[in-house]
């Protein structure tokens, strides 16, 4: 686990590579409450890895420990074999580090085009006065950012919504609308909260197929928090448990579900 | 126009028109589709650039004379370019239906020996991989979309584009004899080989040869005055003969842009960005439009409706009176003209039918009202009578002569007989070769004088000339009483009702009729909303006591106006059922093309028709269905059944009149 440049081979034959992020030794605190504690795993290149574990366990913080939206009390985090100094969310988004929301955080007026638009700003350099202007510079990049959302809009196939205003669409669309922004930074690492939450067993299909995809398609590492232990344990190459802030269990789908210790969280165990 | 044109020495095979426009017409646009947002343009010139391409790599491939290559996918111009580049290579090209599900394509790549398959994405190249074993011709599967497909073993299967480019590269070695083997082509060769979509058995293979589709696309074009300058939307399912007719047949011989939407959901969008100018769609599609406008107007403002109320009631009164030339009033002709401006105007441009100036519908009957609409709105809409047997054309409505209770004059070329049991025939340079492997039914079909049977009873209207179907042959019988029972044409009457979406009849040897009908859902469902009526399944509004009632309404409204016509008077529904399910294709109750399979249905609920028939108030039943993905489940219900009044028969009355 701790070989930083070799990778292995998922059952399914995909090359993964070395580690692209570690998490070292992580507490988060927040007053009197210890939302993390002392937890260490890696998320290697090209792989899925899942943080599971039941409500409350610390899994959207530790998501937000990754995204730069809260900053540990203790610990490292590593990225691409350098340690991160504290950052604010958007610096981690300019390192290619892109997420969704577990309640949906889009812009309900504005159509899906422009939502996924929202996604290339790292893209845009043009000032305010080229963008006024509407010359030179800003037109191109427009037309070029344009161009990769369209792909996203293909890929995504939710060109017949296009236009459409997002606060007008059902939820497991929205949810495939902010896929879409996320996937227009471009991220080297894509986090995804409860990316299944809420949708029925259509939606969490065509939700699995896209994750799949964007894997397979773009290599793209992807690190998701998800309830549903099946979807877990069908899409990703390894999985961490928490329950209660701590580490409980960490290795491939089969590992976890014959860990005597995660069984116990999800089960319930008696105390006699 | 030059001397390539006139029927001697002209093209004789679709590649040879290919050839011919891409001279004639070079920077003229064949092909567009949208992708990315962005209409993409093929020229002729580099159609016929690619078709070349991929001629040479299927025969890189090994590719022979007489080959079979099925084509399966959405409408989508690298799939309709690969059609010609086989025929280019001197293989026959088997467009397939891709909404069929595994087992019904295994009997089609099976009975046809295709050696190879094109298709559009991953989902087509599971369900061929899926059936492989039952299809053993086949040798290699070719992709348009890699999406999904990279992890697949691909020693026999390749992208699209790469086998185009190999062809190309290997040009040296295939150029020479590619061009023999278009030569060798004429009019006799195979074109294509199109699979009925099969309302009874298993699908047949209708083999159709150059002089078919190259005649009857003449003279078709020729009718309706198709020029190059046409834009068509392609967005029928490509297996369709219908769809090989307009967007290869006359889109060659026309030499006009053939437009495929960007998926399947944006059709609508895509239609309305495109304008077609000929434009063509079965009843239900002009049906789920009317509906929609009809929902939203509900919906919209009191002074819209009035507006809309108001100019629709003018042009419903003289829309099609202008259309056909006839003599209007100057106030209504004003009247008129201030309704397109306000109204009808940008309502065409909402629906996409601004630019169209002949519009076509066929395949089964549609409403008058439906058709009224239209036609009062301005749009050239006509039907057509035809099958995949005589290459479609069988007879069409000429401009001027236009009505909703007929399928018009027989085309051009097309002679028409109807034998004593009032079945049609036909006979014209488009009828088939034969079916594929199966002489027994191409005897029964077609006779040595080139008659074909159509399977359809109808008669001619002496004074008019126009031909009137009533219904398929075999369906029509006698009820126990010794009446007339033409389920279609009751059915049909139903259908017109937007709360109805299918209806079947049954009768035959019976003293009294009896129905099945399926609600739309999205017109009963609109008026739920409405009347604040909560429902959590299509189930539960389709057995709710209200829609019931209001089914019951239009029943006896169609028994009333079936009890006025003496022959089929008999044919009055006694009781009904709102079945709990849609027909639906994937579970074989309707053909691929949406037509009712009545054995298969009859078969599969017969409980229920037992209990119309036994005076029950009500009856459980338990339904396998099919899902999209192949899965089977059941569902269940308990029906409640109708009784319906029947109105007094009109014989009745003539007797008491005497």
């Amino acid at each position: 686990m701790k070989d930083m440049t070799e990778g292995y081979t998922t059952p399914d034959g995909r090359q993964i590579g070395g580690v692209m992020m570690e998490m070292k030794n992580i507490t988060l605190r927040f007053g009197g409450v210890v939302a993390i504690k002392d937890i260490s795993f890696d998320i290697r290149e090209g792989e899925i890895r899942a943080i599971i574990g039941p409500n409350g366990a610390g899994k959207s913080s530790m998501l937000n420990v990754i995204s730069g939206f809260y900053h540990p009390q203790e610990g490292e985090v590593w990225f691409h074999g350098k340690k991160r100094p504290t950052m604010r969310p958007y610096q981690v988004a300019r390192q290619g580090i892109a997420r969704t929301f577990q309640n949906i955080a889009l812009f309900e007026g504005m159509s899906v085009l422009d939502n996924i638009m929202t996604g290339r700003l790292n893209y845009m350099k043009s000032t305010i006065l080229d963008q006024a202007l509407w010359w030179g510079k800003a037109e191109r990049e427009e037309t070029e950012n344009r161009a990769k959302v369209e792909e996203i809009i293909d890929f995504l196939e939710i060109q017949s919504i296009r236009k459409t205003p997002v606060g007008r669409l059902p939820y497991g669309l929205k949810k495939r609308v902010e896929l879409g922004r996320a996937l227009a930074a471009q991220p080297k690492l894509l986090l995804l909260d409860e990316p299944m939450a809420g949708m029925n067993v259509e939606e969490k299909e065509d939700m699995s197929r896209f994750i799949l995809d964007v894997n397979d398609e773009f290599g793209m590492t992807i690190a998701l928090i998800e309830h549903d232990m099946g979807v877990v344990m069908d899409l990703s190459d390894r999985v961490v448990v928490m329950d209660y802030g701590k580490k409980i269990g960490d290795g491939t789908p089969d590992e976890v579900r014959s860990n005597q210790a995660v069984i116990d969280a999800y089960l319930g165990v008696s105390h006699d | 126009m030059n001397a390539s044109d006139t029927p001697t020495g002209g093209p004789v095979s679709i590649p040879a028109l290919l050839r011919r426009n891409a001279r004639k017409w070079g920077a003229r646009a064949a092909y567009r589709e949208k992708a990315y947002g962005i209409w993409q343009t093929w020229t002729w010139t580099r159609t016929l650039v690619e078709v070349e391409g991929l001629a040479m790599g299927l025969m890189a491939l090994d590719l022979q004379p007489g080959d079979h290559v099925a084509v399966v996918g959405r409408n989508r111009p690298e799939l309709y370019m690969s059609m010609v580049s086989v025929q280019m290579a001197g293989g026959v090209p088997v467009p397939l239906y891709q909404d069929a599900v595994a087992e019904e394509m295994a009997y089609v790549l099976e009975h046809c020996g295709a050696r190879y398959v094109i298709v559009g994405d991953q989902e087509q190249v599971d369900k061929v991989l899926e059936v492989q074993d039952r299809a053993p011709a086949i040798e290699h599967i070719l992709y348009l979309d890699p999406r999904g497909l990279r992890k697949y073993d691909h020693s026999r299967l390749h992208a699209l584009e790469d086998i185009m480019a190999e062809g190309r590269v290997a040009h040296e070695r295939f150029e020479a004899e590619m061009k023999r083997r278009e030569a060798a082509l004429d009019y006799d060769s195979t074109c294509v080989m199109l699979y009925t979509s099969g309302t009874t058995g298993k699908p047949k293979g209708v083999v159709l040869s150059n002089r078919n589709i190259i005649e009857t696309s003449k003279a078709s074009s020729t009718f309706d005055k198709l020029s190059e300058q046409e834009e068509v939307l392609a967005y029928l399912p490509m297996a369709w003969v219908g769809d090989f007719i307009f967007s290869i047949g006359q889109a060659y011989w026309a030499g006009f842009c053939v437009n495929c939407p960007e998926s399947a959901d944006t059709t609508m969008v895509d239609l309305r960005e495109i304008g077609p100018t000929y434009y063509f769609a079965p009843p239900r599609v002009f049906e789920t439009q009317l509906t929609n406008v009809m929902i939203r107007m509900e919906d919209a403002g009191r002074f819209k409706k009035h507006l809309f109320d108001r100019f629709m009631g003018v042009a419903k009164r003289v829309g099609p009176q202008i259309l056909d030339g006839k003599p209007v009033s100057s106030t209504d002709r004003f009247m008129y003209w201030l309704g397109n401006l306000l109204v009808l105007g940008p309502l065409k441009n909402t629906l996409g039918f601004t630019k169209v100036r002949v519009g076509y519908t066929a395949g089964e009957a549609i409403g008058p009202e439906i058709f009224d609409f239209y036609r009062a709105m301005g749009i050239n809409l006509k039907q057509l009578y035809g099958q995949t047997e005589a290459s479609v054309f069988i007879t069409q409505q000429p401009d001027n002569e236009v009505r909703p209770d007929t399928v018009g004059v027989a085309s051009p070329g097309v002679e028409i007989k109807i034998e004593e049991n009032g079945e049609v025939f036909y006979r014209s340079p488009g009828v088939f070769q034969e079916y594929y492997k199966n002489p027994e039914s191409t005897a029964s079909t077609k006779d040595d004088e080139g008659w074909v049977a159509t399977g359809d009873a109808g008669f001619i209207e002496p004074d008019t000339g126009h031909l009137r179907i009533i219904d398929r042959a075999k369906d029509v019988g006698k009820m126990s009483s010794g009446a007339l029972f033409a389920p279609k044409y009751v059915e049909n009457k139903l259908k017109f009702f937007p709360n109805i979406l299918e209806a079947v009849v049954f009768g035959g040897g019976r003293d009294r009729c009896t129905a099945f009908l399926n609600i739309d859902l999205t017109a009963v469902g609109n008026w739920a909303e409405r009347n604040n009526i909560a429902y959590s399944s299509y189930q539960e509004l389709a057995g709710h006591p209200e829609v019931l009632q209001t089914m019951r309404e239009h029943v006896e409204e169609v028994n009333a106006s079936v009890a006025q016509d003496e022959m089929l008077s008999g044919c009055q529904i006694h009781r009904f059922v709102v079945l709990h399910k849609e027909l639906d294709a994937d579970d074989g109750e309707l053909t691929r093309t949406r037509k009712v399979r009545r054995r298969i249905i009859e078969d599969k609920f017969a409980d229920i028709i037992t209990a119309l028939y036994d005076g029950s108030d009500s009856v459980y039943t338990e339904t396998e269905v099919t899902y999209e993905d192949g899965r089977k489940g059941a569902i269940s219900a308990t029906l409640s059944l109708v009784d319906a009044d029947v109105a007094a028969v009109a014989q009745a009355n003539k007797v008491a009149a005497e």
